[in-house]
């Protein structure tokens, strides 16, 4: 088991040295709308300079007059200690805005997992139990329904109907206007009231394919040679359902779900963005679309740490659930 | 995943059931309804599954409503993409403005050089202080003004003869007379006749002498000269071509002043017509010109007809808000004496935000285009590239996985590295990337298109490369392949006729749910602006038009049909990959 873990860490770390490099390559084609706009705005600003002067001079301060493989050498160099630069939109450490805003981001995909689970697994259950039923087809269409939903299709929608004609929730941001004054207990509750929506949307959008996963894992269960047995032993439905069933469920299951857990901090760029939550998703389209590369390779990088881990829990949660599953 | 590697397994055992089946009923010669059905090809039997599946059907309509839509729907439609509509509004544009003249205008005989400069504003000034001659500033006097008639004055150079001073008992006190005026005791005496009777002009031998009075008890007289005339009224001419001339003005001046309604000029002979405010002067019979106290100006510049003028001013003279001419309602408003004559033209603009009516069945958008040829034309190009991107991965990933799959070792090896390595990297951020940079070089429309299609293909590849390398790996290794290799049939054979048919259904199912998944991304990334671009439609930046919030609040035909139609379309594909997935795999039926 160590030398597997072993084995898939260092194999993470080649894919993750690739995938930086692709990232890099690809945001250095970027035009150089920011360090443009900059160095316009302070050639204006006096100073004596002209525009390709502070270009050139802006260039070498941010890396860009280096070639792409000495300036990915020299920024890799520097993540490997951690250091991944100033980010030029926020102008403090990537690191640290991080630090800031990730909080936001994993609050929210926090409470859309647990509901997730909540709803959709025993959903997933009972569909699976009813095949072709009536209350199948509810659900699975319920659940295909919020699979094939664009969110921000869905975002605005909630948005017309709360915020515009009800006028319950604001349309934009995660405190409202008197936050400062409030006590801590209403803050939070000031919080919540502001995190409502999205996550309505964001679980609605994602409960689908764990509902899904789990009817089919169920309805695979269910027609196995061991669940043919217990019913045959004269076991009733319930423990049937409950003991056999389910529990071997459980096992793709938590596979699955395991799996998910590094996504909980990689924010909900579309969702965040509509709702203005300033989570690590919106910070980071923000940066994207801005140009700024630090902060833009941060992020990336992170998201592809986020899945390779979530691979490799996936895959060593099977192992431990399992115990039929020898790992190699 | 696990049960996608079971399936194949699957269908192959019931290959071998259904001969096993088809071995009985030739044994006991007899076949019930139930071995009727299962003697049905596989194909058939998935057919039957899927019809089945109430959800795939329902699926399938939609899929065929939205193709429908979607392709023939652009034909049908009698509007074109891009076609915009006008709609006709009335719209109050200034006509033309008059305002009562304050200024003057004059007119010099020929031959008379006049410092017009110097003239003219002295007139007016000693106009405004009820003098009857204008002086330089010397004080000098050099003109006399007389007035003819209401609004017409004439201005005589004047050259004086001689000044006389009176004490206040009438008597003369001092006197300086000219050498023509000490000659003449007749002049003398008939100034001072003419002083006391406080008139300003005098006759002698038909000569005419004008009294001007300078200052108190002081009295000079001059000989004039008629050298212009002013007026404060303003002759338009109804040829434009034609100018005043000072006779002309001269001859009418005397005619106004003598009240006359006929005058000769130049061997024509003119007719005035006076009315409430203004006088219509004829030439003949013909209309020759306008003479009023307003100045008019068109706002076209171009000049305005005299039964226009006459309208104008009888409008102004009776105060009425409005009048008609030639069928036309024109409304006045007056403000400080200059009124704006304005009418309502027909003016047609882009028809934007309409309601829905009968023309445009769901109104239409911010650019006057109608909004279900948008949608229909938004179809299909969601559809296109659904379908293109589709094609891509499969290309790329058959290929890739196969070849990972059939040779193995260090082909495998690579392959399957270079698919982590995709699976890595994080799609969303690299599609807006990719957006922005398409932004910033200005790519063409319609290339954005087919970038797009490149790049959604070629980062979703690693899905399905990965499940054909599963299922070549587990298929390889059943015994149907190890019967072909000891049946000895060729390679290539052996891949195209048995590895790659039995990969066959799980790629439909793939392809019909990615299907789905493209174009919810192709919509995401329009949304954002980032994906198809104006003038092109598609149903993402159709609703892209919410980031203006005041059409998300007012205009909900304009979005909410494009976020539907995305929800079906892609709920369609969802409930036909469903369907597929539980018609192909058996085990999933109880």
């Amino acid at each position: 088991m160590k030398k597997f873990i072993l084995k898939r860490l260092l194999m993470a770390v080649m894919i993750l040295f690739f995938v930086s490099f692709i990232i890099y390559a690809l945001m250095r084609c970027m035009p150089m709308d920011f360090v443009t706009a900059l160095a316009q705005k302070k050639a204006q600003s006096g100073a004596g300079k002209s525009v390709s002067e502070w270009i050139a001079q802006l260039n070498a301060v941010y890396g860009l007059d280096k070639g792409l493989l000495q300036g990915y050498g020299s920024w890799i160099a520097k993540a490997v200690t951690g250091d991944f630069g100033e980010s030029w939109k926020y102008t403090i450490p990537v690191t640290e805005k991080f630090g800031s805003v990730i909080w936001y981001s994993f609050v929210l995909n926090i409470i859309c997992f647990v509901l997730e689970m909540a709803i959709a697994i025993p959903l997933g259950i009972l569909a699976a139990r009813k095949q072709y039923s009536r209350t199948d087809y509810t659900i699975t269409t319920f659940a295909l329904m919020g699979i094939s939903l664009p969110s921000f299709f869905f975002a605005t929608v909630l948005k017309l109907i709360f915020c515009v004609k009800l006028g319950w929730f604001d349309l934009f941001g995660v405190v409202s206007k008197y936050h400062e004054t409030m006590t801590p207990f209403m803050k939070v509750l000031d919080m919540a009231h502001h995190y409502i929506l999205p996550v309505i949307t964001l679980t609605i959008v994602s409960i689908g394919s764990l509902m899904r996963y789990t009817r089919t894992n169920m309805l695979e269960v269910l027609n196995s040679d061991y669940i043919r047995t217990a019913r045959a032993k004269g076991l009733s439905e319930k423990v049937v359902i409950n003991k056999h069933a389910f529990r071997n469920t459980l096992i793709p299951i938590i596979t699955l779900v395991g799996g998910m857990l590094p996504g909980l901090f990689s924010g909900a760029m579309i969702t965040e963005t509509l709702f203005g939550i300033p989570g690590i998703g919106y910070v980071s389209y923000q940066a994207m679309v801005e140009g700024d590369i630090p902060f833009t390779m941060f992020y990336m990088l992170f998201l592809a740490m986020l899945t390779l881990l979530g691979t490799l829990l996936s895959d060593i949660l099977y192992a431990v659930v399992d115990p039929r599953v020898r790992v190699h | 995943m696990a049960d996608k590697d079971k399936i194949m397994k699957n269908d192959d055992n019931e290959n071998a059931s259904l001969k096993s089946t088809s071995n009985l009923t030739t044994n006991e010669n007899e076949m019930n309804e139930d071995q009727r059905v299962k003697i049905l090809s596989p194909g058939m039997l998935v057919i039957k599954r899927f019809i089945r599946n109430r959800l795939a059907i329902v699926g399938t309509i939609i899929l065929v409503a939205m193709m429908i839509f979607s392709f023939v729907g652009g034909l049908i439609s009698p509007y074109k993409e891009n076609q915009t509509f006008y709609e006709k509004s009335d719209i109050s544009k200034d006509f033309a403005s008059a305002s009562l003249s304050t200024s003057y205008s004059f007119y010099y005989a020929d031959g008379v050089t006049l410092e017009s400069s110097l003239v003219e504003p002295s007139f007016l000034k000693s106009l405004s202080m009820g003098d009857n001659f204008a002086t330089d500033k010397k004080g000098s006097f050099l003109y006399t003004i007389t007035e003819q008639s209401e609004g017409f004055y004439t201005i005589s150079r004047a050259t004086s003869l001689g000044s006389v001073t009176l004490n206040d008992d009438g008597t003369v006190n001092e006197s300086e007379f000219g050498a023509e005026l000490q000659s003449s005791d007749k002049l003398q005496s008939t100034l001072l006749t003419a002083i006391e009777t406080n008139e300003d002009s005098i006759e002698v031998d038909g000569n005419v002498y004008s009294v001007i009075s300078t200052k108190k008890n002081n009295y000079t007289l001059c000989s004039t000269e008629k050298v212009g005339v002013a007026t404060n009224k303003i002759i338009s001419l109804i040829d434009e071509n034609e100018a005043v001339s000072y006779e002309f003005v001269n001859a009418l001046e005397a005619a106004l002043a003598e009240d006359k309604k006929e005058l000769d000029y130049n061997g024509d002979s003119y007719r005035l017509e006076e009315n409430e405010g203004f006088d219509v002067l004829y030439k003949g019979e013909s209309e020759f010109a306008c003479i009023s106290e307003y100045s008019m100006n068109s706002e076209s510049g171009e000049a305005l007809p005299i039964e226009m003028r006459t309208a104008i001013l009888k409008a102004i003279t009776a105060r009425e808000k409005s009048f008609e001419y030639k069928g036309k309602e024109y409304t006045l408003k007056n403000k400080d004496k200059a009124y704006t004559i304005s009418t309502l033209t027909k003016k047609e603009l882009l028809d934007r935000h309409a309601a829905p009516s009968k023309q445009h069945w769901l109104g239409t958008d911010k650019d006057g285009m109608d909004n279900l040829t948008r949608l229909m034309y938004g179809g299909r190009i969601s559809l296109f590239i659904g379908f293109i991107v589709v094609i891509i991965e499969l290309f790329i990933g058959i290929i890739l996985g196969g070849m990972a799959g059939y040779f193995g070792g260090w082909v495998d090896n690579l392959i399957m590295r270079l698919v982590d390595i995709a699976i890595c990297i994080p799609a969303m951020p690299i599609y807006i990337i990719l957006g922005s940079i398409m932004d910033t070089n200005n790519v063409d429309a319609q290339f954005r298109i087919f970038y797009l299609m490149l790049v959604l293909g070629i980062l979703s590849w690693p899905g399905i490369a990965r499940m054909v390398r599963g299922q070549i790996l587990s298929l390889r290794e059943q015994e149907f392949m190890i019967a072909t290799e000891a049946t000895g049939i060729a390679v290539r054979r052996r891949i195209f006729r048995h590895l790659i048919p039995n990969v066959i259904p799980q790629l439909i199912v793939i392809a019909t749910m990615d299907l789905g998944s493209i174009i919810l991304t192709e919509a995401t990334l329009s949304f954002l602006g980032l994906g198809v671009k104006f003038p092109y439609a598609s149903w993402g930046n159709i609703i892209n038009a919410v980031n203006d919030s005041f059409v998300m609040t007012h205009y909900w035909y304009e979005w909410i049909p494009a976020g539907f139609l995305i929800l079906l379309t892609v709920l369609g594909f969802n409930f036909v990959g469903d369907g597929l997935r539980d018609a192909f795999d058996p085990k999933m039926k109880r």
